[in-house]
């Protein structure tokens, strides 16, 4: 069985979007997601034909990636954040609860129950990078900010009932399948619903705004300091051999 | 002296749509860009080379020599990419920007573009923030409605187009190189240098990956001077960065203030530790950068001094735990991190990091003997600086500095035969239950 006809199109639209075709292939596969509701054998091969490379290849990429799915998830696929900031602030817990209300394992999708309009997927996951709204959940990677177990199971079951949910800083949380296709690159309009940001991102401006507190103003002289001259000095002055490895370059190589 | 809060690159972050091209230009947005297109693209490299700025990115390398190392007379074309992966446990300042204010980041990206002589440029955007990448999209998209991107940008003859590109779930693609290999459709596992990404990054092709914040702030430097930039900060610190506090403080969240803020201050701002708990250890930059307790409350936090006291400034990921919080449970947890992350390419960081899931998982149940932690930092010894990026030297991190700090705790591990720790008294919501 092969992809649509207007699959096939979109995928090579992706492929073109780039100096070097390959360099499609994690929004491809973000699509075949999308329409197949994982990542097929067929989504796989018709990948490695567009591209012109093996199915090997596409298939060493497809699992490198812990966004792409093997096995079916929910029409919500619903994340806990257990690295350790938010593991702390109560991830494990909301976890535990999730695991045992839904009667899943980790990266396991619930059965359908007669009432359910919608099944979940459930996924403990790394660092979302929004530590300051700990304990965070994702669903469809939308924000739930601040959760508890109690909201948590709030959430799993409006999710199942398709109750309309909203991020708690975003917009309308759409299907997994609909995510997919958005970071596949087509957009789906929603950009403009929730706001700007969350209360805890605005919390130093805001104290800032309070003491009458700013940048100064664009004509404030230079400190005495001085930044390095060198690569020597830069390299030296560098916070890590992080920064060493990664960025000096080698005369010889210019 | 410059104001304790800075607010720069947040200052539009409240501001009703803040996202949208009207918003940002009604408060004086794409105006850098012209004064950009007035200067040659040299003197926009030498401008951010004299304002100090550091990559915003974790290591701290400065941002206009980093441009300067594109080989102009490379006949390749040359490429901007932007690593907005953020994914540093703990980092959490470039999602918010680019939820809040994308066209801070389009606008750098065009004015950085330019100096480095790019025609295309990539805004890597892990898969994991949907939002953030539908915000991205829609400022480019309005950016080349508005002619900021296109071709003949502003009339000026310069061309550039911005391809916004989700990735897909690796930690790894935060280290440049492995990121390179994910934008080019690869298992993201960094490349060995030499040759550095300067000389040949993506496409073989002269490269720049530079972190969201340090593009960001080149609007600013670009419409207020070195000098401005530079007047804020410390001697070799320059300028202003977004510190992000989570954990145990009453008000988490982002401050924006000039390098060289310390803790003691902004746990003081953020309104203090919980009721009733004290500072017990904390991460000055991610959980890569080793950990800190509350005796380096007045270390500036700057590059410099953060690294004297022993750890790294890093992304200024402050991630603050109290006294109820296990520190071996803390340090396990991102050991398993790691060794999830780690992408296999070296041996010591693939296998490595299951030996340390594996030696802490049992220090952390109460089993094993003393000798079981010098068997840890041996294992550690043997993972540090042995691979071919960072990512391993992360992961030894928060093992060699929670065992420096806090030897005594593993051991009550071991003496009492498990933790001693409730794990209920850490969360978030400890003290508020309703007692039935």
């Amino acid at each position: 069985m092969s992809l649509p006809v207007e699959t096939l199109a979109e995928l090579r639209e992706i492929a073109a979007r780039y100096p070097e075709a390959r360099s499609g292939l994690l929004p491809m596969l973000h699509l075949v997601q999308s329409v197949e509701g994982r990542v097929t054998a067929e989504g796989i091969e018709t990948c490695a034909d567009i591209l012109g490379i093996t199915a090997a290849e596409v298939s060493g990429v497809a699992t490198f990636y812990t966004m792409y799915k093997r096995r079916p998830v929910g029409d919500y696929h619903v994340g806990v954040c257990t690295n350790t900031l938010c593991a702390v602030m109560g991830g494990d817990a909301i976890f535990e609860r999730l695991k045992d209300h839904l009667d899943v394992g980790n990266d396991e999708l619930t059965e359908r129950r007669p009432e359910d309009k919608c099944t979940v997927s459930l996924e403990h996951v790394e660092c979302n990078a929004a530590c300051d709204y700990a304990p965070v959940m994702m669903v469809n990677w939308e924000f739930m900010d601040n959760m508890t177990p109690e909201s948590a199971v709030q959430l799993v079951d409006d999710l199942r009932a398709g109750t309309e949910i909203h991020s708690t800083r975003g917009p309308r949380v759409v299907t997994w399948r609909e995510a997919e296709r958005v970071l596949a690159g087509f957009p789906d309009d929603l950009a403009d619903e929730g706001p700007a940001a969350g209360a805890p991102s605005l919390v130093g401006l805001g104290i800032a705004r309070t003491n009458g507190w700013t940048a100064p103003p664009a004509s404030a002289d230079a400190g005495s300091g001085r930044t390095a001259d060198s690569k020597e000095e830069a390299v030296e002055q560098a916070d890590t051999s992080r920064a060493e490895t990664e960025t000096k370059q080698e005369d010889s190589d210019a | 002296m410059a104001d304790t809060l800075t607010p720069v690159l947040t200052d539009n972050w409240g501001d009703e749509r803040a996202w949208t091209l009207a918003s940002y230009e009604a408060r004086g947005g794409y105006r850098a860009l012209d004064k950009a297109f007035s200067m040659a693209p040299d003197a926009i490299i030498e401008e951010v080379k004299d304002s100090g700025l550091r990559g915003r990115g974790g290591a701290g390398f400065p941002t206009g020599m980093k441009w300067g190392f594109i080989p102009q007379d490379n006949p390749r074309p040359k490429y901007l990419v932007v690593n907005a992966d953020e994914s540093e446990p703990g980092t959490c300042k470039d999602i918010p920007l680019m939820m809040a204010s994308p066209h801070t980041l389009v606008e750098g990206v065009i004015i950085s573009s330019y100096a480095i002589r790019a025609n295309k440029a990539f805004i890597y955007i892990r898969g994991e923030v949907l939002h953030v990448f539908r915000r991205v999209q829609r400022a480019v998209q309005e950016a080349y409605l508005a002619g900021h991107l296109g071709k003949n940008i502003h009339g000026t003859g310069y061309d550039l187009d911005v391809v916004v590109h989700a990735g897909a779930g690796a930690y790894i693609c935060g280290e440049e190189t492995a990121l390179l290999e994910g934008l080019e459709g690869r298992r993201g596992q960094p490349r060995l240098r030499p040759p550095f990404p300067a000389v040949a990054g993506l496409y073989a092709s002269p490269t720049v990956i530079n972190n969201v914040e340090s593009i960001a702030s080149v609007p600013s430097i670009i419409a207020n001077g070195h000098q401005w930039f530079a007047s804020m900060g410390t001697e070799k610190s320059k300028g202003f960065g977004i510190f992000s506090l989570s954990g145990h403080v009453k008000n988490p969240g982002q401050y924006e203030a000039p390098l060289g803020i310390t803790l003691r201050r902004l746990i003081l701002l953020a309104g203090g530790m919980r009721d009733g708990h004290e500072l017990k250890f904390w991460t000055p930059g991610g959980s890569s950068t080793p950990l800190l307790t509350a005796e380096h409350l007045d270390v500036p936090l700057d590059f410099e001094a953060v690294g004297a006291a022993g750890s790294m400034l890093g992304t200024r990921a402050l991630q603050i735990f109290d006294d109820s919080t296990c520190v071996v449970r803390a340090t396990l947890r991102w050991t398993e991190f790691y060794k999830h992350e780690s992408c296999g390419k070296c041996t010591p960081c693939r296998e490595g990091t299951w030996w340390l899931v594996q030696t802490l998982s049992a220090l952390e149940k109460g089993q094993g003997s003393e000798a079981d932690l010098d068997m840890l930092l041996d294992q550690c010894d043997n993972i540090l600086g042995r691979s071919f990026c960072a990512l391993a030297d992360g992961a030894v991190s928060p093992i060699a500095s929670s065992i420096q700090f806090f030897r005594d705790e593993y051991v009550a591990h071991l003496t009492g035969g498990g933790c001693p720790f409730d794990p209920a008294l850490s969360t978030a919501w400890a003290g508020q239950e309703v007692n039935a």
